[in-house]
Formats: C-alpha cells, structure tokens, sequence
C-alpha cells in the first residue's frame, strides 16, 4: 500500500505546522519521521491517519483519496505515545476491539474472534497476559498490546506516533529491534514518528527528516547520516563540530585566516563550516589546518574524547572531537587539527 | 539487646487514627446509637406496628420510592449536562456551570416555595399544565420534581472531573480501530465514568431521602398521598411521640445504609477492574 501525500499545508492559528509538504512512501516500507518537537511530524502523521485535516492538500492511500473519509473508515493503525489502552478492558478485549465494533454483516464469529486475538497476542509474545488489565502491565508491554489492537483490524497501513517516547532507555532499545523484526515478519507498510535520531536510523528503512513544518531531507540512514543535503540536517544528526566560516572567491576564510579547505558549492558569504567529531585527525602541532590546545580528556568505551581550544583564529574556540584510544591526548598539549571529511553549508 | 522501633514512612498514624475515630463517634456513632437506644423503649410488637402502620409504610414508600426514581433521571440528565459543560464550547458556559451549583446553595425553603408557586394551579408552569389535567404541586409528582431539584448538582459535580480527565486519545484510538461515535461512547467513553455516575447516583439518592425543606412546601402532606417520611417523623416528635419518630428513624437509617453499601459494592467492582493492581 503506497502512501502519497502532496502539498499539505496545515496551520493552528498563525502557526504553520505543515508548508507544502510532499512524501512518498512506497509498499512494505518502514519510514521514520524524524525532528525536533515543533517541527511538524506529528501533525503529518496525524493526518495520513484522519485525527487531523490539513488546510489544503492532497493525500491518498493507495491512489485513493484518503481526505474522502475519517479515520473509522481508513483502515489505518495508529498507535499513540502514551498507549490509549481502554482500562476497563482486559488484554484480549482490548485487542478484540476492532473485530467488535465491524458492522453486523461483517463481524466475525466469537470462535474466530478468539482465534484472531490469540495469534496477535502470539505475534506481540504475550499471550499469556490475556486476562490482565492494561494497569498491571509494564509500559512496555502496554505498547506491544497496543500494536496488537492496532493489528487486529489488519490495517492497510501502520502508524505510530513516538511509540517508544515514553519507555526507558534499556526497554526502548529492546522494543526498537523487536519492531524491525516485527515488520519483517508482517511487511505492512508503516511510518513512526520519532525525535531520536539513533532509533530512526537503527529501525527505519528510510528516513524523512522535517524541521519547522518543512521537509528538509529524505534517504535512508546511511544518506542522511553521511551525505546530510542540509545545515539543519547536518546539525541535527549526528554530532558535529561547527565553525562560523566565510566563503569568498572561492576560499574559506575563519577570521582572518585563509583555511586550506575547498569550498564545495557553498554560495559566497557567511557560511558553516561541519566536521564529524570523529572526523578529525590529530597530528603533532602543524600538521593540519588548524591548531590547538588539549583542555581536557574523557576517556571511555573505544574513543575519547577531547575538549580543544583552537589557536590563533582571532579569539578562542572551544571544539569537542572524539579520537580513538590508542592515540595519546595530554591536557595542555599542542596539537594539529586535520578535518577529514566536511560540510559547508551557506548561511540561510 | 534494644528492640528497634519500627519506622513507617508514612508518619502520624496514631494521631490521625484516633482524631478520626473520635470525630467518626463525637459526630456520627453517638447520635446515632443514640436512635437505637431510644427505639428500644419500644416493645417489639409496639415497634412493628409503628413501622408497620399504613401511614408509615406509604411515607417511606414515597421516600425511597421517588428518590430512586428521581436518582435515575439525574443520572442521565447530570450526563447529559456534564457532557455539554465539558466537551462543547458556548457562549455562557460558565454561567451554566455555575447556575448548577444553585441547588447546593439556595436555602431548601426557599427552593421548596419557588418551585411550589411555579407549579401551583396558577402559576407559570402549573396552568398550563392543569390546563392538561396534570397536577403537580401538592402530588407526589411534585415531590418527584422537588428531589430532582435537588440532586442534579451531586452527579455534575462528580462525573464532571472525570470527563475532563478522560484522554482523548481513547476515543481517537477507537476511532481509528473502526467504532462509530455510538460505539465510542456506549463501549469506551461511559464504562470509564461509571464509577463517577454511581458515586453521583448514590449521593443524588441520599440526599433526595433525606430531603425535607424543599419538599415539604409542593408537598401538600396529606397522609397516605404525599406525605414523605421525614415529615412523618417530624410529626411524631410534635405528638411527643419520640419513640415512635425514632423507630422510623431507624428503619429509614437501615434501608439507606442497606443501599448506599450495595451501590458501594458495586462501584468498587467496576473501579477494581480498570484499576486493578498487580
């Protein structure tokens, strides 16, 4: 089931959550919608589902148009943040639910019912909480019955809305692999919504990155992580070093000091300059484009990391920069900087 | 070898338990055994023909009969007007929500004798109505309108909370699963205010039952008509009869006490299986 969405645009009051957004989301993917809170993804997510309308726009599911009808005639899963389990009800006839309320004509008998339920709870590993109700389970838990119920309508696509915002770190890693797995099993095309960039990248198949209710990249992890189209992109994932450079004819200037480094396609004027923090190689004192002075070391796991004051630019620059182990790092040595790999991104 | 005291986290059980305990007997259990201690001056036999009279039994017919009776239209009307109050945005809304309170705080005589001139034989409310051969004031009818009077504040002001509190989600996630807006309502939205609807019902009833200001002026009293049993007792205590006022006191208490405990039950059943812990 393809998911096509074209120029939604979607304010609250003088708010523009959504500016002429475009996405495509093709059969059996796995697509995150990631950004900082504000930027919009809920609100997209939101109204692919039918919670929301846009101001203008089109969006179809399966080159049909999905604005025709509201969320109980869409066939759509959703599964909320904070899990909106039905209290009342125990396990099985939460996730029983939506064969429950189908139209008379439809309804499947109790037998199948059953049937359907138990191979959900199956799917989702807690058949054995059937009878619980949803205020004796774990957060975790709760989330995995609701994409059960959610399931259980057998959906044409699936939706969740920062699924793991709400669990624990260590909970949160765990669900994050058992996910992807899910949806190799199911293949059912689905979107979460999520601020963490280590679960977009880790679970999804592609990543939609947004920023003030735009859409500033789209790609799979690797794309975004390693080729980032923007400064934004660059800035928010992943984390960089950035330095407030100029470029003119040509050059990059820092200050008042030309920097060995090609400009790349940055327009001339005020620019940023990104560097990956374990993009940077360290030499003895000259043997890089910029210089510096060791202010502090954290050692652990297999990098570390380094606090440097950069010399010689006009005024000091604090820069934090990962290297690995076997390199020797004393506070108060001199040392040389070497970006191995950059952005420049021109000043919006 | 010293014993170490036992720590609670909670500090102050002994001063608050026994605060309570002395206020629960100072207020409520001295009183009231008082009530029993009275009625035993009565023989038995004296006892059962008292509360066995014609008289009595129609009095606490229309007591308890017309208060349950004015319990379940509150329950539905107090919904109604809660889900108004609480889901749509209005031009005076929080006038209404105030207007709700009135019967909380308006002297019950005075409720009593406004609603008695409304539905008297020539007032607004009453003409037309005796126009259609329906007599209120001084019926049980009026009694019935009275106790309504009077309870529909206890179930807004309990449902109203939980309303607000329910999270929309529910009803987006049951939307999303294929329910209609019937559906939501009757399967997610009124199963979560059940707990709330009968606590609101319970003290709805309790107080219609007891009510006595209000009811007696639309009342008219006439024995075996419309004559509520806290009038009765009323007139027992002006006849010096005190014991006979105490044994309907005291079959009044019991059967309150009877319902208020099974309404209890049944609201802590619903509550233990949405907050069931584990």
């Amino acid at each position: 089931m393809t998911i096509e969405v074209r120029n939604i645009v979607k304010e609250f009051g003088s708010f523009r959550a959504l500016d002429n957004v475009d996405l495509r989301v093709e059969t059996g993917e796995l697509m995150a919608l990631l950004g900082p809170s504000g930027s919009g993804k809920t609100t997209l997510l939101r109204i692919i589902a039918g919670l929301e309308w846009p101001d203008s726009g089109v969006v179809t599911i399966d080159g049909e148009d999905a604005l025709a009808h509201g969320a109980a005639e869409r066939h759509v899963g959703f599964v909320f943040q904070h899990y909106a389990l039905f209290r009342h009800m125990n396990v099985f006839e939460n996730v029983a639910f939506g064969l429950r309320v189908q139209p008379r004509k439809i309804r499947k008998s109790e037998a199948e019912i059953k049937k359907r339920v138990g191979n959900l709870l199956d799917l989702v590993q807690l058949g054995w909480l059937a009878d619980r109700y949803p205020s004796q389970l774990s957060g975790g838990q709760r989330q995995r019955i609701a994409l059960a119920r959610a399931l259980a309508i057998e959906p044409r696509i699936l939706l969740l809305d920062e699924p793991f915002g709400a669990l624990d770190a260590k909970v949160r890693k765990e669900l994050r692999a058992w996910l992807r797995n899910l949806h190799e099993e199911i293949h059912v095309t689905s979107i979460f919504v999520t601020h963490d960039q280590e679960e977009a990248l880790e679970v999804a198949n592609r990543v939609v990155v947004m920023d003030k209710g735009r859409i500033e990249q789209i790609g799979s992890p690797g794309d975004v992580y390693e080729r980032p189209a923007s400064a934004f992109v660059h800035g928010f994932i992943g984390e960089s070093i950035v330095l407030p450079v100029e470029v003119r004819d040509g050059r990059v200037r820092l200050g008042d000091r030309d920097l060995d480094l090609i400009a790349q396609d940055a327009a001339a004027g005020p620019s940023k300059l990104f560097v990956r923090r374990h993009d940077v190689a360290v030499g003895p004192s000259g043997s890089g484009v910029f210089e510096g002075a060791v202010k502090a070391v954290r050692a652990f796991g297999p990098m570390q990391r380094a606090d440097i004051v950069l010399g010689g630019l006009g005024g000091d620059i604090l820069i934090e920069i990962d290297a690995p182990r076997d390199h020797s790092l004393k506070v108060g040595d001199h040392i040389g900087l070497q970006p191995q790999r950059y952005r420049i991104f021109a000043d919006r | 070898m010293t014993a170490v005291a036992q720590r609670r986290s909670l500090p102050g059980f002994g001063l608050t338990m026994g605060l309570t305990i002395t206020w629960l007997s100072l207020m409520i259990l001295i009183p009231l055994a008082g009530l029993f201690v009275k009625t035993a001056e009565l023989s038995f036999a004296e006892f059962w023909s008292t509360v066995t009279a014609p008289r009595t039994l129609h009095a606490l017919k229309i007591s308890f009969g017309l208060a349950f009776a004015a319990a379940c239209v509150n329950l539905i009307a107090g919904l109604l007007i809660v889900w108004a109050l609480v889901r749509y945005r209005f031009p005076g809304r929080r006038i209404f929500d105030a207007i709700v309170d009135i019967p909380f705080a308006l002297p019950t005589a005075v409720a009593g004798i406004a609603l008695t001139t409304l539905f008297a034989q020539k007032g607004w409310l009453g003409a037309p109505l005796a126009a259609l051969g329906i007599k209120v004031a001084f019926t049980p009818l009026g009694i019935f309108l009275a106790m309504i009077f009077i309870g529909i504040p206890f179930v807004v002001r309990t449902v109203q909370p939980v309303l607000l509190d329910l999270d929309t989600e529910l009803e987006e996630a049951a939307e999303c699963l294929g329910a209609s807006r019937w559906q939501t309502i009757w399967r997610v939205i009124l199963p979560s205010l059940t707990p709330a609807l009968l606590t609101g019902f319970a003290l709805a009833f309790a107080r219609a039952v007891g009510e006595y200001g209000s009811v007696i002026f639309i009342a008219g009293n006439l024995p075996n008509v419309s004559e509520i049993a806290p009038l009765l007792i009323v007139i027992r205590l002006s006849e010096f009869r005190y014991a006979d006022a105490t044994a309907i006191a005291v079959v009044m208490l019991v059967f309150s006490f009877l319902i208020i405990f099974v309404l209890n039950r049944i609201q802590h059943w619903a509550q233990s299986r949405s907050l069931a812990t584990a």
